[in-house]
């Protein structure tokens, strides 16, 4: 009887495992794109950040997004901010979307951050990080490429200005825009 | 007359009860709040958001907030992980109820373990095999020699 319910306890911490590695649908997106799989992106509909109205992620469905997560606070944001700037201005014509999705921060000192940086390319508001839990982002930056039917093809943790994630970053991309 | 008067003071005190709450304490607030940087709670940290974070606190609590007023809007800007106790409800109320559904669970499972093993080691006692009668003659002479 004793030895039935240490294992029945046993058997109950093994499902609670495989259901917190079943559930987490972010942590296997980028895991997944990592491993040359592409995985739908979760869409997502948030409060623009640069003009009034919401922002939905299908509605960009044709072109290649790099969806950034930021927050104001975090300094290798900072550092990575003129980079993807300057990549959203170079790429635009090609069917390029920087998307920068503010979270877990005050919508006046993301507004700040994004003036300060001179951000041109469309930003939106994920306070409560809902779309990064989505995600799976667990700091900031993280950054996802997406093809033009809305599929993960790389995810990258921390700055994407880095001499070394640089190029696979820019690697990606053309592999997105080449769907 | 006066049992008339005592009633209106005290239903009067009732009434005005929350005229008098005190307002929500910043230090306390920013002993429960998290810092999205450092993970450390608001009172310990010193990062450039804490101290907004601080501001901001202390701007609610002057305009007249309640705590859990100003805790709301900041689990808006900041998601649940602002709060350095889980909620009470939802999916948060588990890491309330797990670990004491862990120790409960595991006081039964040492009960019952114990109450196994406890019953296991009874009937050994009981059924024990009588003595081989020849091996219990020697035992006897033997103890009647230290005897004698």
């Amino acid at each position: 009887m004793g030895q039935g319910v240490a294992i029945g306890l046993v058997a109950l911490l093994f499902a609670l495992l495989a259901w917190s590695l079943l559930t987490d649908e972010g942590g296997t997106l980028a895991a997944q794109a990592n491993r040359g799989e592409r995985p739908a992106a979760p869409d997502f509909t948030l409060e623009r950040l640069d003009e009034d109205g919401d922002l939905r992620l299908s509605s960009f469905e044709g072109k290649a997004v790099v969806v950034n997560f930021w927050a104001s606070w975090c300094i290798p944001c900072k550092d990575e901010a003129p980079f993807l700037e300057e990549l959203w201005r170079d790429n635009r014509d090609r069917d390029l979307v920087v998307l920068g999705l503010d979270s877990r921060d005050f919508r006046a000192d993301a507004r700040r951050f994004a003036d300060r940086f001179g951000l041109t390319f469309p930003l939106a508001y994920d306070g409560p990080g809902d779309e990064a839990s989505s995600f799976g982002v667990t700091g900031y930056p993280e950054t996802f490429v997406l093809d033009r039917e809305g599929r993960v093809v790389a995810a990258f943790k921390g700055g994407v200005d880095g001499d070394d994630v640089r190029p696979r970053l820019l690697e990606a991309i053309d592999e997105a825009l080449a769907t | 007359m006066i049992r008339a008067a005592a009633l209106a003071l005290v239903l009067g005190v009732i009434a005005t009860g929350p005229a008098y709450a005190a307002p929500p304490n910043a230090a306390d607030l920013e002993a429960e709040l998290v810092c999205p940087v450092c993970e450390t709670t608001l009172d310990q940290s010193n990062a450039p958001v804490a101290e907004r974070m601080k501001t901001f606190i202390r701007a609610r609590i002057a305009a007249g907030d309640s705590e859990q007023e100003i805790k709301d809007a900041l689990v808006v800007q900041f998601g649940s992980e602002v709060l350095a106790e889980p909620p009470g409800g939802g999916f948060g109320l588990l890491a309330w109820l797990l670990p004491i559904a862990g120790l409960v669970g595991g006081a039964i499972a040492v009960a019952l373990l114990v109450r196994a093993w406890s019953r296991k080691a009874s009937p050994a006692d009981t059924s024990a095999e009588p003595l081989d009668p020849e091996l219990e003659r020697l035992v006897d002479d033997e103890l009647a020699r230290f005897d004698g």
